[in-house]
């Protein structure tokens, strides 16, 4: 079927200077009173994430119950969101009843995608049935590289009519796009095809998110604002296990998209130790003194 | 009315929700005396009665006294400078001169925290700049030229090379330690013995430097430093006793440097102003382009001789860029120079604001539409906002006059030749940016601008291999790089 959608003109972008901007953010410096609010915002952004071919029903329970109550007391916020593989949404739909955390599964036959359409979306209907709120699914890299962007933008446009009514986030696995040129025009497409976020990785592939792909992605999402009016989320995702680090994407948000993404609703991070470190950070920044690792529970 | 505000509806709120705390540079490890005299002949000289004050720009609060050398003074640096040449210097084997330069690029590393803070608080200029830029180039051009120091029978193949004698340098307050770095470097490598006067409003970082200089055991007299105004840098154009004259200014001062050696038989090189164009096509990449020129104009307050002040853009993506440009300006951070969070330090003094004013009302009067971002300016010292003006054409003052702020003109051209023709359409030549994501392109521009340097997709790059230097009235002689040997060398 020959897709009706043209392929959108996007800015080229050039590596060099991306990376240097990018680059900048890195000599923001985030302290006291900044950082203290930096980190209780990372908190509430992060999908609390385990995909691994191992994955139990305890040990989905076990992050759940990490993410309703990260530190055993004290003044810390909920993550926002727990994020599996669908066979166990159930079990954090059991867990997390009562509360505002929402549920993240990763559809379309992630990581790879390497299925055919009706069976993603079908993967995508079934797993919204079970109660998730979110899917995060991964885009067709081979039909993108093979320079079919109207069959990538159909396929997303019908992944996203299976959502109904839960948020669809787009993996682009920039690790695998490889160029700026392409994360940028494949953000464009996402976008237009419907995504409600766009999401750098899956995990699986190296490089994982990184600053200049995230600046990039942003960068789209704020052109697309300006000229539409419509507001998309990111979400970058892999390789960001530090809450320094973190507190440096939050400040690339801050001055490429401004006050209005800086929540939950319109950044996230998909991470899993990052919540750790965060917290060792708040720990320090109360006590003034780090504390071992052994006083973290692990999740 | 319902489309302006559905268009403010739209448009991104860079607001407090969550800010960046202070985040001050500790100054406090830092020890500048009270008064500063000279360094000549291996002796640190008394402050004398003659003197003027150097005074933070972003507190207006005086640092210390400085003397202020007079024709005598310069004649014994001068004569120190002949007699360490003679008995010494040009005599060394290079290889033992680069071990002095090695040494004295180590110990700028060693001490590169201090000198950053001194540089931040005598000149203005935001500590992130100071610490990632000047001092680790600073240190990178005595690396460079050291190891050139033995190598000089290679660099120009087939010619015999020389050394001249006593080097006379003149540097500005953009870049004091940085542009005392270019100057002295290159004469010490190539044999030559030096009188430098820094910049009465940035003397610190130079006589931080006399002082390493000192520690490192250069033999007497290779390196005097002469403190003074414009008086005592005429002392040093004019003394018989100069071979070779260096001198980065204004290009007013130039001309009547010039004029002085002119029948002298003295070398001369001039490092003067500019009215950098940075050229953007609509085929370039758009948003590392703003950056582009963000970093052209608002680096270092503007105070960049070959900063990108004059933006050409093409017509069709005119507003687009001008957009994007304003919605940037809104994020720079403008304030104290020594929190690490500042993009845009204080002004270097009351005299360089003054002017930027008047330019600034200039542009005003003459009708271009100026823009500033909402920013608070501290309510002491001598702070500018960043500021552009759209609807500039060329007969406009603040399109032709170099203004050395964080003030950009913008002009728009239709075609590539119209974009050579305006960039070119300056008494100056030393800079220029050119973005297009299309190669050939870029070339074509680079070879048809009028200018020492050109950069491709980017602006304001610096690097000790790389030569800078000007075209027409930004002056001659390069700085950087083999090429910057030849003006204290003799070539046979």
């Amino acid at each position: 079927m020959a897709s009706d959608y043209v392929k959108p003109r996007v800015p080229t972008v050039d590596k060099i200077a991306a990376d240097e901007r990018a680059a900048k953010f890195k000599q923001r410096s985030i302290k006291t009173t900044a950082k203290a609010a930096g980190l209780h915002l990372i908190i509430s952004m992060i999908d609390l994430t385990t995909l691994e071919g191992s994955d139990t029903p305890g040990k989905v329970r076990m992050l759940c119950r990490k993410a309703r109550r990260p530190m055993p007391d004290g003044d810390c916020p909920t993550v926002g969101a727990v994020c599996v593989y669908p066979p166990m949404v159930p079990v954090a739909v059991e867990e997390l009843e009562g509360t505002d955390i929402n549920i993240a599964s990763v559809a379309t036959y992630f990581p790879s995608g390497q299925a055919s359409l009706d069976e993603r979306v079908e993967e995508v209907r079934r797993t919204v049935e079970l109660g998730a709120d979110e899917i995060d699914m991964v885009i067709n890299r081979g039909a993108f590289l093979a320079g079919e962007y109207g069959r990538v933008h159909d396929e997303i446009a019908a992944t996203k009519k299976a959502c109904g009514d839960a948020h669809l986030k787009v993996i682009l696995e920039t690790g695998e796009l490889q160029t700026y040129d392409n994360v940028r025009l494949a953000s464009q497409i996402a976008i237009d095809a419907g995504g409600d976020f766009i999401k750098t990785s899956t995990g699986k592939v190296s490089p994982k998110a990184t600053l200049p792909v995230t600046l990039v992605m942003l960068e789209t999402i704020r052109d697309h604002f300006l000229k539409t009016g419509k507001m998309v989320g990111m979400k970058p995702a892999g390789g960001i296990s530090d809450a320094k680090l973190a507190l440096r994407y939050l400040a690339m948000v801050k001055e490429t998209l401004g006050d209005a993404w800086l929540s939950p609703d319109w950044f996230r991070f998909g991470a899993s130790s990052l919540l750790n470190d965060v917290l060792m950070q708040l720990e320090k920044q109360r006590t003034g003194r780090y504390h071992s690792d052994r006083y973290l529970s692990i999740s | 009315m319902g489309k302006k505000s559905s268009k403010s509806v739209r448009d991104l709120l860079f607001g407090d929700l969550w800010e960046y705390a202070t985040a001050p540079q500790s100054s406090d490890f830092v020890d500048i005396k009270d008064s500063y005299g000279h360094y000549i002949g291996g002796e640190f000289v008394d402050i004398g009665e003659e003197t003027f004050t150097t005074s933070n720009p972003a507190t207006e609060e005086p640092i210390a006294e400085v003397a202020l050398g007079d024709e005598a003074t310069v004649d014994k640096a001068v004569k120190a400078a002949r007699k360490a040449y003679d008995k010494t210097w040009s005599k060394m084997p290079g290889r033992e001169r680069a071990k002095y330069i090695y040494r004295i690029a180590r110990m700028i590393q060693e001490k590169s925290r201090n000198l950053a803070v001194v540089e931040s608080i005598d000149g203005g200029k935001p500590i992130k700049e100071s610490r990632d830029i000047d001092i680790p180039l600073a240190a990178a051009h005595f690396f460079y030229y050291a190891g050139w120091a033995d190598k000089l029978d290679y660099a120009f193949p087939g010619a015999s090379v020389n050394s001249l004698g006593v080097a006379g340098q003149i540097i500005p307050w953009n870049f004091p330690l940085l542009m005392a770095a270019w100057k002295i470097a290159p004469a010490l490598a190539t044999g030559n013995t030096v009188v430098i006067k820094p910049a009465e409003t940035t003397p610190l970082t130079a006589m931080m430097l006399a002082e390493i200089i000192d520690e490192a055991g250069l033999p007497p007299g290779v390196v005097n430093i002469v403190n003074g105004m414009g008086e005592t840098g005429a002392a040093i154009v004019n003394h018989d006793d100069v071979d070779k004259v260096a001198f980065t200014g204004s290009t007013q001062v130039g001309k009547i440097i010039q004029r002085a050696v002119a029948g002298t038989g003295k070398k001369l090189t001039l490092e003067l102003g500019g009215k950098g164009a940075n050229i953007i096509f609509d085929d370039a990449p758009i948003d590392q382009a703003v950056e582009g020129i963000v970093n052209g104009i608002f680096f270092n307050q503007g105070h960049v001789c070959c900063a990108g002040s004059r933006l050409l853009v093409q017509e069709n993506i005119h507003d687009e860029v001008i957009e994007k440009l304003k919605r940037r300006m809104s994020t720079l951070v403008v304030g104290d120079p020594l929190d690490k969070n500042t993009d845009i330090g204080a002004i270097n003094s009351r005299e360089q604001l003054e002017r930027i004013t008047t330019l600034v009302d200039a542009g005003v009067d003459e009708g271009a539409e100026m823009f500033q971002p909402r920013c608070s300016l501290p309510d002491t010292g001598y702070f500018f906002a960043p500021t552009i003006f759209t609807d500039v054409t060329p007969s406009h003052r603040i399109a032709q006059e170099e203004i050395f702020g964080p003030v950009l003109s913008v002009l728009t051209f239709r075609t590539p030749d119209e974009a050579v023709k305006k960039a070119n359409n300056t008494p100056y030549g030393l800079a220029c940016g050119v973005w297009s994501d299309k190669g050939s392109k870029l070339f074509r521009i680079a070879g048809a601008l009028e200018s020492g340097v050109i950069w491709g997709n980017t602006y304001n790059k610096f690097d000790p291999g790389s030569p800078f230097g000007g075209y027409k009235e930004s002056g001659f002689g390069r700085e950087g790089g083999a090429h910057g040997l030849l003006p204290y060398l003799e070539v046979r």
